[in-house]
């Protein structure tokens, strides 16, 4: 896949959407193509986070650590954007990610991530804007549950 | 050392200066033979005054011309000589005087030689003497030394000494003899001319030194000024961090300007000087001829002077002023040497030097110490009063394990540093075994003790020659040398006791393997390894090793185990779950994960004429790509490169961090290679200029196509790539075939590390965590094939950089632990040596520390009270006393403990 194609996938994931091509460009020249086989993990609940994944190929289950025994969570496919939360506030992973097939991601390393940001406040108000929505979304769930105790 | 730089000289050199005396003296009569010469070759060879009497005369025939005064006949009689007509008798005179003036030359010749042989010897004693003494100094005095300094002192300072020992006594002797000639001669001629000749050189003598007087005190300041320059440095270069962290560079330039201004100043008004009195000195020397000619014409004219008398006068006269002006000058140098001598004779002798006996070179081991130590009333009283150890009374059998506890002031590191004798005591005895510690010969202390602080000093060797550091107190094994070398090593050994240097050599084997436990090279190692173990520094020894390099030729057997290791390598990634993790060198592929420089060399460079940055413009790489059709291709690939980078980093701000790691060309290029697109505005780019083209075809050796992914290299490319590479080796003339080391699957590339050469090929880019697989992989490798050991070995030669810079400090903490480990020694002092590790490998290196030191005595001083859990006895120090002791259970009912240990 060269540089090209990669930018392609980035336009499409919304937090970079707004972003010029050529941002995304760089960020995707500035980031290492990362392939995982399918059981390999990107990063395991509790690590301290480096970095966030883009997938570009394949999928990945999220799994969150129950006493149960480990527990998916979600599957992340093509143009998700995974382990954003851990760089951009320096809190220890909150779930493990792990291959289901062979996985392909482009890894956005933590400092590269601010740089960009520094450098183009635009991408801030963007992921501002993203996590304003996952923040809204989560609150009404918060509502639904509490509701749902309550009854 | 003598006080007088002359008692020195005459002390060390009394045998040389008497022959070299003798031969001066020989050198006189010659000279003044030659001075009669031109006299008689103008009165009788040319103009023929004895040939009319008759019609041969003597040649040869030698009369030692005497005044009237001093012998009856006016002369003495020594040869009558060969009887020869006036042309003959002109042709030999000639060729006489030519011949005594080659003697003269050749005695001269000699005599310098000698000279010189004696000042270098003199120097290379003094400077010996000075190194000697500094190694003697109390170690306290250290403290008020600049390194700089001393090394300056003893380098350039004393260098004008060696240029003056060799003339101290020899140039007076000669320039005096050779005045005094001269001036015998004149006086010989004309008494007049004589007195007049001398009350001009006593005026000079008299004149020109009160002229120097104030030169000398200058030179002194100069001296001093110099020196402090020195310092100055020295103390940059050890503050430069601080400077930078402090932004003082400003204010360090104002001090180093203003340094150089007054030595401006010095060195100027020494210069002014200086010519002032050579002006005096040339127009005095020059009123001289002026009379000679006047009296001496007058003399012609009226008297029944001769005109080869005056010319014989005016001869010896330009003789004269250059001995008495050097001779001038040698008394000024004199003054000089004499003060330079005392200023650094000085600096050398601090109180308390250490007796030369301590340091004796030990005849054989020596035996262990036992018994007690003891300390009475050992007191150690700073300048202001304070007492850092206050009457410290201890006693315990040699053996236990001692931890001293207590506040960083309450005297424990002092107590450490007293028992190791880097601090003396100013009152109370130290004794083990009854004998007084402080009295020890140095080779019993650095035996049988051993001491390691917080600041490990590491010399900047290899990390096996610091440890064996610990080890060289005698030369163990005589060097061998083979026949013709030992000529001339017996040679220089000679020469080396002339000189008053120790006849001892380096070049013996000076390692004490016994001291380490261990009987040859092998054992050794082991041991050292054994040690690397208990301080925790193995796994980085063979990561340094990983990272080294071997020359095949020094140690073929390693070089052989790695290609082994290679093979046992490539058969593990014949798994295709591996196969994934790296991609071999192959000389018939392209490799996607190496650079195209490494592409088209399929090898190391070595050195920098084939180094990524220089290969666009090696005409022998540019003739490749000819060949191969490559030109347009790779020039292309410069133009879609520029456009990529001024695309993606236009925007960026110059000082982006971006730049530097990621884009192909710096921010301050960016600029032109946009212009450089502006006109070229798609065309072809065959049509730039030749500069033009140079300027894109310098950017993509560097690419990468699997970690750039620009899509730049396609299968035809390769092709041609491949080419090309095999252009290139062919054409690579002998001369540089040193400067790449090829890949060879069946030879090991000595400019690789071993990591490389044991992959023989790159990472793959992009596969999850492959550098710590593929790391993994190597180190199975290793392990399987027995190989660990070697690299380790390897890792050893790593040189740890000034001062071990190139460690970080944990590092160097533990080869300083190692390094007293090693030896082996009765009692084991340390001084808070682990300060720089965490908690947790404190408290493990505390406990392998403690068990490699089974059977032998540590004294501990711990930085926290909690280690001391693992000691037979527990000693607090509070204040310069010691206020608690016993066995930790003991101590740890103590209530005085029970308070400090509750505060930390």
């Amino acid at each position: 896949m060269s540089l090209n194609e990669e930018v392609e996938l980035l336009r499409r994931i919304t937090l970079f959407a707004k972003i010029e091509p050529s941002k995304l460009k760089l960020l995707a020249f500035t980031s290492e193509r990362v392939i995982y086989e399918a059981g390999q993990e990107l990063f395991r609940q509790g690590d301290a986070g480096d970095s966030a994944y883009v997938v570009m190929e394949g999928q990945a289950d999220v799994l969150v650590d129950t006493p149960k025994g480990p527990l998916t969570v979600a599957t992340l496919g093509v143009n998700d954007i995974v382990g954003e939360i851990a760089i951009l506030c320096d809190v220890p992973r909150t779930a493990t990610v792990k291959a289901k097939s062979r996985l392909v991601t482009l890894r956005i390393a933590k400092d590269l991530f601010f740089r960009m940001v520094t450098e183009f406040p635009q991408m801030a108000i963007e992921i501002m804007r993203e996590l304003a929505h996952r923040l809204d979304q989560t609150n009404r769930k918060l509502r639904e549950a509490a509701a749902k105790r309550a009854d | 050392m003598d006080k007088s730089v002359f008692a020195y000289i005459w002390r060390h050199s009394k045998a040389e200066q008497i022959v070299i005396l003798g031969l001066v003296l020989v050198s006189q009569f010659l000279y003044f033979i030659s001075l009669t010469i031109p006299k008689t070759i103008v009165n009788d060879g040319i103009e023929g005054k004895a040939f009319k009497k008759a019609p041969e005369i003597p040649f040869l025939k030698f009369d030692l011309p005497l005044p009237g005064w001093l012998f009856d006949q006016g002369s003495l009689r020594l040869f009558d000589g060969f009887m020869l007509a006036q042309w003959p008798y002109l042709v030999a005179m000639s060729l006489l005087f030519l011949t005594m003036v080659t003697v003269n030359g050749l005695f001269k010749m000699q005599i310098n030689t000698l000279k010189g042989r004696m000042g270098e010897r003199m120097l290379r004693r003094l400077r010996f003497e000075l190194y000697d003494r500094m190694l003697r100094f109390p170690l306290p005095h250290f403290r008020k030394v600049k390194a700089a300094e001393m090394a300056g002192m003893v380098n350039n300072e004393v260098e004008p000494l060696g240029g003056f020992i060799s003339e101290a006594f020899i140039q007076p002797a000669y320039l005096g003899g050779q005045a005094l000639t001269a001036l015998l001669f004149i006086m010989l001629q004309s008494l007049a001319m004589g007195v007049i000749v001398i009350v001009v050189l006593a005026v000079q003598a008299f004149v020109i030194p009160q002229l120097r007087k104030r030169i000398l005190v200058l030179s002194k300041q100069r001296q001093l000024q110099t020196r402090a320059l020195s310092g100055r440095i020295a103390e940059t270069v050890d503050g430069s961090q601080e400077i930078h962290l402090n932004a003082t560079s400003n204010y360090e330039r104002a001090d180093i300007g203003r340094r150089l201004g007054q030595i401006f100043v010095v060195r100027f008004e020494l210069f002014k000087r200086k010519f002032l009195a050579k002006f005096l000195n040339n127009l005095l020397s020059q009123t001289t001829p002026f009379t000679i000619f006047l009296i001496g014409g007058y003399g012609v004219l009226f008297g029944d002077m001769q005109i080869g008398s005056v010319v014989g006068v005016l001869l010896a006269y330009k003789d004269l002023p250059g001995p008495v002006k050097e001779l001038i000058d040698w008394d000024q140098h004199r003054t000089e040497v004499q003060q330079k001598y005392e200023q650094v004779i000085e600096q050398f002798a601090p109180e308390g030097m250490m007796d030369p006996t301590l340091q004796a070179l030990p005849e054989g081991p020596v035996p262990a110490l036992a018994g007690d130590l003891e300390t009475v009333g050992l007191t150690l009283a700073d300048e202001g009063g304070a007492k850092p150890l206050d009457a410290l009374a201890l006693s315990l059998p040699l053996g236990t394990k001692l931890a001293l506890v207590g506040p960083a002031t309450g005297g424990r590191d002092v107590l450490a540093q007293v028992l190791a004798r880097i601090l003396p005591p100013t009152a109370g005895s130290a004794k083990i075994g009854g004998s007084d510690l402080l009295a020890l010969p140095e080779s019993t202390v650095g035996a049988r003790l051993a001491y390691v602080g917080p600041d490990v000093y590491l010399f900047p060797l290899s990390i096996r020659d610091n440890l064996l550091y610990a080890l060289k107190r005698r030369p163990m094994t005589k060097a061998r040398y083979a026949e013709a070398a030992l000529a001339q090593h017996e040679a220089e050994r000679a020469e080396t006791r002339r000189a008053g240097n120790p006849d001892l050599d380096p070049t013996d084997d000076w390692i004490d393997r016994e001291a380490a436990g261990a009987v040859d090279n092998a054992g050794l190692t082991a041991r050292l390894v054994a040690m690397l173990k208990v301080v925790e520094l193995e796994e980085d020894v063979y990561t340094l090793g990983l990272r080294g390099t071997i020359d095949p030729k020094v140690k073929p057997d390693v070089a052989a185990a790695i290609l082994g290791a290679r093979n046992a390598l490539h058969e593990t990634l014949a798994d295709p779950s591996l196969a994934s993790l790296v991609e071999p060198f192959d000389a018939s592929r392209y490799n996607r994960n190496m650079s195209l420089a490494g592409n088209l060399l399929f090898g190391t460079p070595v050195g920098n004429v084939f180094n990524p940055d220089n290969l666009g413009r090696h005409p022998l790489v540019l003739a490749a790509l000819r060949q191969a059709g490559l030109e347009a291709g790779i020039l292309a690939m410069g133009v879609k490169i520029a456009e990529t980078m001024v695309e993606l980093f236009a925007d960026l701000a110059p000082d982006n961090p971006f730049f530097e790691q990621y884009s192909f060309i710096s921010a301050e290029d960016l600029p032109e290679y946009r212009g450089l697109l502006q006109r070229l505005a798609g065309r072809d780019p065959s049509q730039l200029g030749e500069d033009e083209q140079a300027r894109f075809t310098a950017l993509p050796f560097r690419y990468v196509e699997a970690r750039h992914r620009l899509g730049l290299i396609d299968a035809a490319m390769e092709e041609r790539v491949l080419a090309a590479r095999r252009a290139f080796a062919e054409a690579l003339p002998l001369e540089l075939r040193g400067a790449v080391a090829f890949y060879d699957h069946a030879a090991y590339n000595s400019a690789a590390t071993l990591q490389d050469n044991i992959l023989f090929g790159r990472p793959v880019y992009g596969q999850a965590r492959s550098a710590e697989r593929v790391g993994q992989l190597i180190n199975e490798v290793l392990d399987g094939l027995g190989l660990r050991s070697r690299v380790i070995e390897v890792g050893l030669d790593y040189n740890v950089g000034i001062a071990g810079k190139r460690l970080a400090p944990a590092q160097r903490q533990k080869i300083g632990l190692a390094r007293a480990l090693i030896k082996r020694s009765d009692l084991l002092i340390l001084n808070e040596p682990t300060s720089a590790l965490d908690a947790a490998a404190q408290v493990r290196i505390r406990d392998k520390v403690l068990a490699a030191a089974e059977g032998r005595g540590v004294i501990w001083s711990l930085g926290r009270p909690a280690l001391a859990d693992a000691f037979e006895q527990v000693a607090l120090l509070q204040g310069g006393k010691l206020t608690a002791r016993g066995t930790p259970a003991e101590i740890a009912a103590n209530p005085l403990y029970a308070e400090f240990a509750a505060a930390n």
